[in-house]
């Protein structure tokens, strides 16, 4: 029976355009999850060949080959390497960049020699011509005897092609390169055997990754290997050798003479200016400060948008809906909280666009290469700069990009600093405390105060993770040995489908996934802050509602009631009761049990502070859950034990650095979990950002108050 | 003598790479005996540095660059 639905995988080098490709396949038709029991991310995509059949692409990490030297060069052979898996393909897509043809059919002929049906993709021909590389793809065809076709991803060419190949049962063939004749042949059976393969290159080659590891499997392939003498990395290098003669035969075959050359690449004259030895740095900072300003002020209206929206939102459901327990929980619960993160959906889209855009245009590999020498003291390496800057939007992917690098000890640093970096979920609390600190128009010469300090406390955040990491590869040991060889891609135009994309997948990540955990902390704290222990909250209902009822009252008086009973109210609830029993432990900071009670329900996502103290400010209030309407209500809270204002700008300050060091995201402690796969880093990061957090507020509270 | 003293506007061509696990990544980067090679860029602090080959550009510490045995060409 002819299959409804077949998987193709589709690999390819970093760099090839595979990103591109994908999303030219699928289009927004895709989702980003996870393989079952992993973390490891699975980018699939649906695409209609005909009426009756669907493939399903999945789009795995670039990598260079199939001997993985960093966790996410693992990810795709772990797919390849076990055909009883589900995800195992029907087909590969193998993608090259004709530009870089030799090098990209190393990896292709690696692939092939699973005994995988495959077909070469071949794509950036453009860009191939413009350096004078021009094939005659029948004699390529001729040479490596599996079906090529010849794209352009980023114009959307030759997609169609490859969907009848897909179609084409016939096509589905499967190619050999490379033959282990110069291996002993008992040794390939044994190993065949206790691998339960049939294809020997597969198994020889899963042998080889596998006998590093840990493991019973291992300890036995060791004794194989050693039994017959065989030099594993003699035999790799050997193998990679054989594979670029094979490659370089077909190529050369294939390779049209007398093309001429146009214009040198202008990659090298950009990068003259960029990397530059002196200036370059400074480049890059400029750079960041631009993007900050940016972030900040073209935000600034869409964000009044969603307000406004919101707003009118909140105050029909609020007149529609009978009034009552349902009506309080919709406008005091739920969309309070919503209101407070959803207004800094612009900053958080504009801050994952420039760094797609960074990424796209190819200049974050020459941020890694221009700041490796500075990273290298501090335990990391260049690429160590592609997590903290991504840090900057949100430190779950940019941990699971930390896979890139190859050193376990750099790794490892890298991760446990990464949360130090001030995170898009940080936006909206440092938006708020910014604002109550000083007047939205204060300028410092042509720049925003507000943005200035933004800056800041990014910077303070890169300082303590530097710092911190310095710290920390005294304490990690180092066994094995370092590389950093990194590939610096031409300069590239990103391609406005490709950054749209990208958007709309974090869009909407954290209009759900954030938006979801906001939800449910917001109901539950309604729910705690409208109800008490004691009949408390009903008494104090009574005694005021009596005398504001009465009609000796004046309307000032009435109004200052009202609020002095909303505050005794919340004091008497669960809400207040808790706050209550952690406020010691916070006092020396400068906060009270209302922060308190933010702080917690924070612990699981750090923006959630802003719709807690939305939250607590709306409940039993006239529904204005405006940000405006929040400040001043923060601003004008008396602390009922001294008559001064409860919050100061020392408090302020140290709600900030609080904010910037404590490890307020339960995503984070799951992703490192999983990424270390242990107990005891993510436990160890959390109480050693934890105490950096209280000491460093303790500090700032004690010098400026 | 080794990639480390290559200078810039030079051209070369790799004869030899040592160290087993260098040379293995290396090759699976493309980067192998008998490609050419030029300096492209130093970093600030000078190092690491960006070489390009005839198809592409890598960029590698000095520490490594020095297993990197060169011959120049005119």
């Amino acid at each position: 029976m002819e299959q409804k639905e077949i998987t193709v995988a589709l690999i390819g080098n970093p760099n090839c355009g595979k990103t591109s490709l994908f999303n030219a396949l699928t289009g927004l038709n895709h989702k980003v999850s996870n393989f079952p029991g992993t973390t490891v991310e699975k980018k699939t995509g649906s695409v209609k060949l005909s009426n009756k059949k669907t493939a399903h692409i999945i789009d795995l990490p670039g990598t260079y080959s199939l001997y993985p030297k960093s966790a996410d060069e693992l990810v795709t052979y772990d797919i390849l390497r076990n055909k009883s898996e589900n995800y195992y393909p029907d087909l590969v897509i193998f993608i090259a960049d004709a530009s870089n043809l030799k090098r990209n059919l190393l990896l292709f002929t690696q692939v092939a020699d699973l005994e995988v049906p495959i077909i070469l993709v071949l794509n950036m021909l453009d860009v191939a011509e413009r350096r004078g590389i021009k094939y005659d793809v029948e004699k390529l065809k001729e040479k490596l005897k599996i079906p090529i076709i010849c794209v352009n991803a980023r114009e959307k060419e030759g997609i169609e092609k490859i969907k009848e190949v897909l179609l084409d049962e016939n096509a589905r063939v499967t190619a050999q390169f490379f033959s282990l004749k110069n291996v002993n042949a008992e040794m390939l059976s044994e190993i065949a055997y206790i691998n339960d393969k049939r294809n020997k290159y597969s198994a020889l080659q899963y042998s080889i990754n596998a006998s590093n590891l840990l493991s019973e499997k291992a300890l036995k392939l060791n004794a194989i290997f050693e039994k017959y003498a065989f030099d594993r990395i003699g035999f790799q290098e050997e193998e990679v050798l054989t594979r670029y003669q094979i490659i370089d035969d077909a190529v050369k075959y294939a390779r049209l003479k007398n093309v001429s050359q146009l214009k040198a690449s202008i990659t090298s004259k950009v990068d003259k200016i960029l990397t530059h030895r002196y200036y370059g740095i400074a480049i890059f900072l400029v750079l960041l400060l631009m993007v900050f300003q940016a972030m900040f002020s073209w935000s600034e209206y869409p964000k009044e948008w969603i307000e406004y929206g919101l707003k009118v939102f909140t105050d029909y459901i609020q007149n529609t809906l009978p009034p009552g327990v349902l009506n309080d929980l919709i406008v005091h619960g739920i969309l309070a909280g919503l209101t407070g993160v959803l207004v800094f959906l612009p900053q958080i889209i504009l801050l994952f666009l420039f760094i797609a855009i960074l990424e796209d245009v190819g200049y974050m590999a020459r941020v890694g290469f221009i700041m490796d020498r500075i990273m290298r003291p501090f335990g990391m390496n260049g690429k160590s700069i592609v997590p903290l800057i991504g840090g900057m939007a949100c430190a779950v992917p940019s941990i699971m990009a930390s896979r890139s690098i190859e050193n376990k000890k750099e790794r490892l640093i890298t991760i446990l600093v990464t949360p130090l970096m001030s995170c898009s979920a940080r936006l909206p609390v440092y938006t708020l405390l910014i604002s109550m600190l000083l007047k939205d128009t204060a300028k410092w010469g042509p720049f925003n105060v507000h943005g200035l300090i933004l800056m800041l406390m990014y910077l303070i955040g890169f300082f303590a993770a530097i710092l911190s990491a310095w710290m920390f590869q005294f304490f990690i040991k180092q066994k094995e040995k370092t590389f950093f060889i990194l590939e610096l891609p031409g300069y590239k135009v990103p391609l406005v489908s490709n950054l749209l994309i990208t958007i709309y997948e974090k869009g909407s990540a954290f209009v759900f996934g954030a938006g979801k955990i906001i939800v449910a902390v917001s109901v539950i704290l309604w729910v705690l802050a409208s109800t008490g222990p004691h009949s408390n909250i009903q008494n104090i209902e009574n005694k005021y509602t009596a005398i504001i009822n009465s009609d000796t009252t004046s309307e000032v008086v009435k109004k200052e009631l009202s609020l002095q009973m909303n505050a005794k109210k919340l004091e008497a609830s669960y809400a207040g009761e808790f706050g209550k029993l952690i406020e010691p432990a916070i006092r020396p900071l400068g906060f009270d049990w209302k922060i308190g009670i933010a702080l917690l329900t924070s612990l699981a996502a750090r923006e959630v502070f802003v719709g807690t103290m939305n939250t607590i400010y709306s409940v039993n209030d006239d529904g204005d859950n405006s940000f405006g309407h929040i400040k001043t209500k923060m601003m004008a809270e008396i602390n009922p034990h001294t008559g001064k204002p409860s919050y100061n700008t020392a408090t302020f300050l140290s709600l900030l650095i609080f904010y910037a060091f404590a490890l307020q995201c339960m995503s984070t402690v799951a992703i490192v979990k999983k990424e270390t796969d242990s107990v005891k880093w993510p436990i160890i990061q959390f109480v050693y950002l934890t105490a950096l957090a209280y000491g460093s507020s303790f500090l700032v509270y004690r010098i400026f108050s | 003598m080794n990639l480390t003293q290559l200078g810039f506007g030079k051209k070369a061509v790799i004869t030899k790479i040592n160290g087993q696990l260098l040379s293995l990544k290396l090759f699976e980067m493309g980067i192998l005996p008998g490609e050419s090679i030029e300096l492209s860029n130093v970093a600030p602090f000078g190092d690491p540095i960006a070489i390009n080959l005839s198809e592409f550009k890598v960029c590698l510490r000095m520490q490594d660059a020095q297993f990197i045995e060169i011959k120049l060409v005119d």
